[in-house]
């Protein structure tokens, strides 16, 4: 870098936009650390009033979070038997005992399962018509990824209506299998517009190479075409699984007792007599926290993914 | 770095096909058996729905009842397009669109503008801002209700912190004037970041040559910025809208949770007032008719503007 | 991670995915609100899983999304329930559209009789059409809205003393609801202990039936009435009565001096929130959270009070919450869920049931002798269960609900027009609905 470029900014100007930047950032992370610090409040300090910025930290919103639990009534009193874990005697401190687990270990497996396996179709289909999109030359090719991008622009609840009905006849009302469907079909628009952005930019060569070795179609696909593309392959997954994961309109209509996603169940969890805000708040950060993750792992990419490939670094 | 038409790009890319056939399937068929799978799924979860959607449109069908539907023509749409609440909660949501699309501009180009003078841990902060976009929406609303509680909730106490207006004196949420703000707001915070990651590819996109050719002709700061910097990010920016656009005109996860519509109608967004006739009063015919109305004008509207933002980048 | 890698945990994941059981293995399902009283039905059903060998399952969905989410599961077909305690309000549509099943011969044979539950819960849970032997279900917890106060508040002389010099007579359990206004008003952005309070806490909520379930408490006792006695879907004149009119105004005025600011979409656990943190004096609720606001470390015991919702001008009505248990038409396991219901309609059982924290309906639990005075909130109870009336119960009552919350909250809540406009627009939107369903011409 030339310390004469014309281009370069001073270091007052730097200074002064990463301040700027840096207090943005802070605000819009208070949120976010509001939610992680409410999972660790007692629900008596979550509803504090005034709001407590310093509290006694306490594991009770998670215990109630994967718990149900049934308030102590006089009568039971005289058959208790003292709490033998540190969770039993969280719910016993809060005049409660537990009856069983919660369905929010159930709800996140569901997102799990639905995330990934729809994730993984939406890759495999994907790739496949991204690899036929790039590299051959298929008739209407230009409408049919219109078509495939313009599957995006429907409001969800639009579409659901017709899903519930086709769902119901099938009988893929609340079943993973259907979400799974769903999601893949939802997210395939993504994955043939970011894959073939990626396959697009390995050269020719490397095939025709390959295909000169005496390879097949296939055989050049699958050992040449796939490795090359893999990081781009690992991160269009990751945006498909993100949107999955975080779905919720198609969810709320679709699901109900056996595959419902956590989304969905978050908002709607409830302890003894009101909402349970350190409950949903450490359902909320177990939740929220590998999108976190991924977000950061993502970074690279993260522009090409929520354009759909439209701008790319 | 590069922007693509989102639409005419594919062609010109496609790098010339292998002519010679080799050894297997030819190329064609290949190409069908590779492309097929996906246009069969989304055939049956996207074109079969939509074809039957409109064929319920012309009907009284209810999905919760037992008896079968009569067609009564365009009387669905006759009843949308006439009733007052239909505009009102399309005014709804073109108060949304457009104050979210003000802000999420204004405040992700200066954002842009300030990150791209690249000072230390730029790339840190950058990726700590762009975070709440990546969260579930649904969940996120739901905890925003929490934070807008006038009594128990931060937001109000960090104004009383930096206004002086006591907190428990106004509800985001609970007060006419002041929900279809709430809502600007939790959406601003989202996805300012989209806007201001696609800025930063526009800024990053200019070539440190054209700066240098304008110092050379004692163009000001000023003029340099409206010149050069602003016409160079434009198709960028104008990008940005569209996706910020069609994605708030579909809005529902977040709303619902945060207002449910409310008060009264103030935020009733029209995907809201759909789901309500559609999955709660059951008006499944009206309700499918209210989706086709709301399919062509957000696809008529998309178009325009992908015309419009191909202009922009001939120019 | 690398890219291979994750790829194949991917495909892993799928694989499992496709094989892991979607289903639990319970053998019979039972769905209601997640609330309180679900609670204590899981600990009352051991003994039933006991007994029976089944295996039960429960799935419990918060208020606010209970009515859609059930339906929506009723109108999916799904069979998720085979046992539903489902609203009031929905068991026209259920009855019409086959979704639940008819009791009466199961009643018949088993020896059950609807003379046993009070009369109230028998119209207002087990009934389609109303007011006809028709059983779709067992009334199986009795709620009614009332009131909670803070005892320790009103018992104070200084605010006794300020409060007969400003109003004219006691501070006490209000009489009549324009009492129960002055009150609100009276500790409305109150100091007391060095916190600001306010009045009362009553339902807002917009989404789902929060301030239907509210106003009509102010409505009913003004002198609003769903339709013409003697010539049903009538609504003219009954729906928007000057009575029913100034009703609305009440709930307004009620709102606009009483309740703590921002409490604009407020039901149950909002209600709940509010009370025992100590900022409000009143708390409109039904009844089901009794128990549990005596039990509360904060406002629990002596410190709150208790009673029916108060008479207005045209008369005293509270309204009716509480469920009946049906037997869902798509269950596969229909002896399961019936010999489910022959179980919980025992005396003993229902006994028990009250005692854990239920709400019996059965007429030998709440007029056993002595039971108003086991809990301090039975007497208020029975008070209220003698004045219920409730919400249509139509298969279309949800479009009628709607446009219910829709009218009300816009005038009450957000103060867009008139409480006339607001009826008039109601007996339109009603008018509409009834003409769809064919009930008018």
């Amino acid at each position: 870098m030339s310390g004469f470029s014309v281009t370069e900014p001073s270091k007052r100007q730097k200074w002064f936009a990463g301040l700027l930047v840096i207090t943005y950032a802070v605000v819009t992370l208070l949120p976010l650390l509001w939610i992680i610090a409410t999972g660790f409040k007692s629900p008596a300090d979550s509803i504090s009033y005034p709001p407590k910025v310093l509290f006694e930290p306490t594991l009770e919103g998670y215990v109630n979070l994967f718990s149900t639990r049934t308030r102590i009534t006089p009568s039971m009193r005289e058959t208790l038997v003292e709490p033998t874990t540190w969770y039993e005697q969280i719910a016993r401190d809060s005049g409660t005992v537990i009856a069983g687990p919660s369905r929010y270990g159930q709800r996140f497996l569901n997102s799990v399962i639905i995330g990934f396996g729809s994730t993984f179709l939406s890759i495999f289909f994907g790739t496949l018509a991204a690899y036929a999109f790039s590299r051959f030359k298929v008739p209407i090719k230009e409408d049919l990824l219109f078509f495939i991008l313009s599957t995006r622009m429907m409001p969800p609840i639009a579409v659901a209506i017709p899903i519930f009905l086709m769902f119901r006849q099938l009988g893929l009302n609340d079943t993973q299998l259907g979400m799974i469907l769903l999601y893949t079909a939802v997210n395939l628009s993504l994955s043939v517009w970011l894959l073939k952005g990626f396959i697009d930019e390995i050269p020719l060569e490397y095939e025709e190479a390959a295909l000169i070795d005496g390879y097949t179609r296939f055989q050049a696909f699958y050992k040449v075409v796939l490795p090359q593309a893999a990081t781009g392959i690992a991160s269009t997954a990751i945006f498909c699984l993100i949107f999955a994961w975080n779905e919720y309109a198609f969810a709320v209509l679709l699901t109900s007792g056996t595959a419902q996603t956590a989304p969905p169940f978050i908002p709607t969890i409830i302890g003894i007599g009101g909402q349970d805000w350190p409950a949903v708040a450490a359902g909320a950060t177990i939740f929220l926290i590998p999108v976190m993750i991924f977000t950061i792992l993502l970074r690279k990419h993260l522009l090409s993914g929520i354009t759909f490939g439209a701008v790319r670094k | 770095m590069s922007i693509k038409k989102p639409v005419e790009h594919i062609a010109k890319a496609t790098p010339p096909s292998i002519a010679r056939r080799v050894r297997g399937l030819s190329d064609r068929a290949i190409a069908w058996l590779f492309v097929g799978p996906s246009i069969v799924l989304l055939l049956a979860v996207n074109i079969f729905p939509l074809i039957w959607t409109i064929n319920l449109s012309f009907t009284n069908f209810k999905a919760n009842r037992l008896r079968d539907a009569e067609y009564i023509g365009l009387r669905n749409y006759e009843r949308i397009l006439t009733d007052a609440d239909t505009w009102q909660s399309m005014q709804a949501t073109a108060h949304f669109l457009f104050w979210t699309i003000f802000f999420q501009v204004l405040i992700g180009f200066a954002l842009a503008y300030l990150i791209n003078k690249k000072f230390k841990g730029n790339d840190l902060w950058t990726t700590i801002i762009v975070l709440p976009m990546m969260l579930s929406p649904a969940v996120v609303g739901n905890f925003w209700t929490f934070l807008y509680q006038p009594q128990i909730g931060l937001f109000n106490y960090v104004v009383q912190f930096f206004t002086g207006v006591e907190a428990s004196s106004f509800s985001m949420i609970g007060s006419v004037t002041l929900a279809p703000w709430a809502i600007v707001i939790v959406d601003t915070w989202m996805w300012t970041p989209f806007v201001m990651l696609i800025c930063l590819a526009g800024l990053r996109s200019i070539p440190d040559s054209i700066y240098e050719a304008a110092e050379c002709d004692r163009a000001s700061k000023w003029r340099q910025f409206w010149t050069l910097t602003v016409p160079m990010v434009l198709p960028f920016l104008m990008l940005a809208v569209l996706f910020r656009g069609i994605e708030n005109f579909k809005m529902f996860d977040l709303v619902v949770q945060l207002t449910g519509g409310g008060p009264g109608s103030t935020t009733l967004l029209t995907s809201i007032d759909l789901k309500r006739e559609a999955f709660e009063k059951w008006r499944t015919g009206y309700a499918s008719a209210y989706a086709v109305i709301l399919f062509v004008t957000v696809f008529g509207l998309a178009s325009i503007y992908v015309k419009a933002l191909n202009k922009v980048k001939e120019r | 991670m690398k890219a291979s890698k994750f790829l194949k945990l991917t495909a892993l994941t799928a694989i499992l995915a496709a094989g892991a059981p979607a289903a639990s293995a319970a053998s019979l399902t039972l769905c209601w609100a997640a609330w309180d009283p679900a609670n204590a039905l899981v600990e009352l059903s051991k003994d039933f899983e006991q007994q029976s060998g089944e295996d039960m399952a429960f799935e419990f969905v918060p208020w606010p999304n209970f009515a859609d989410r059930m339906l929506n599961e009723l109108n999916s077909g799904g069979k998720l329930c085979d046992l539903l305690i489902g609203d009031s309000q929905w068991i026209g549509g259920a009855a019409e559209n086959g979704n639940y099943v008819k009791l009466n011969d199961f009643f018949e044979a088993e020896g059950i009789t609807m003379d046993d539950f009070i009369p109230a819960t028998v119209t207002g849970y087990a009934e389609w059409p109303k007011n006809t032997p028709n059983y779709w279900a067992l009334p199986a917890y009795a709620d009614v809205v009332g009131w909670t106060y803070r005892k320790d508040w009103f018992s104070r002389p200084e605010l006794q003393a300020e409060f007969k010099k400003t109003y004219g007579y006691d501070l006490g359990v209000p009489e009549s609801l324009a009492q129960l206004k002055d009150i609100a008003t009276f500790f409305q952005g109150r100091d007391i202990d060095g916190t600001t309070v306010y009045g009362a806490a009553i339902y807002t909520e917009r989404g789902s039936e929060g301030i239907t379930m509210g106003v009509t408490n102010a409505l009913y006792n003004y002198g609003f009435e769903y339709q013409n006695p003697d010539k049903p879907y009538d609504i003219e004149g009954f729906v928007n009565s000057s009575g029913a009119i100034e009703g609305l105004e009440y709930y307004k005025a009620l709102y606009d001096a009483g309740a703590p600011p921002g409490s604009s979409n407020w039901y149950m656990s909002e209600d709940i929130d509010a009370y025992k943190s100590g900022q409000v004096a009143l708390q409109m609720n039904f009844a089901f959270i009794w128990p549990g606001v005596n039990a509360d470390e904060n406002v629990g015991g002596d410190r709150t009070g208790y009673f029916a919702n108060p008479p207005g001008p045209a008369g005293h009505f509270a309204q009716l919450g509480g469920q009946g248990i049906s037997v869902v038409a798509n269950t596969d396991n229909m002896d399961g869920a019936l010999a489910y219901i022959k179980w919980f309609a025992q005396p003993e059982v229902q006994a028990r049931w009250t005692e854990m924290g239920g709400a019996s309906a059965m007429r030998s639990v709440v007029e056993a002798p002595g039971f108003a005075d086991i809990q301090p909130y039975n007497q208020a109870f029975l008070d209220s269960m003698a004045i219920v009336k409730d919400f249509w119960a139509e298969p279309a009552y949800a479009s009628l609900l709607l446009p219910m919350q829709d009218r009300v909250h816009k005038y009450v809540i957000a103060g867009q027009g008139t409480a006339k406009e607001a009826l008039d627009g109601l007996v339109k939107d009603w008018t509409e609905v009834f003409e769809d369903e064919g009930l008018i011409k």
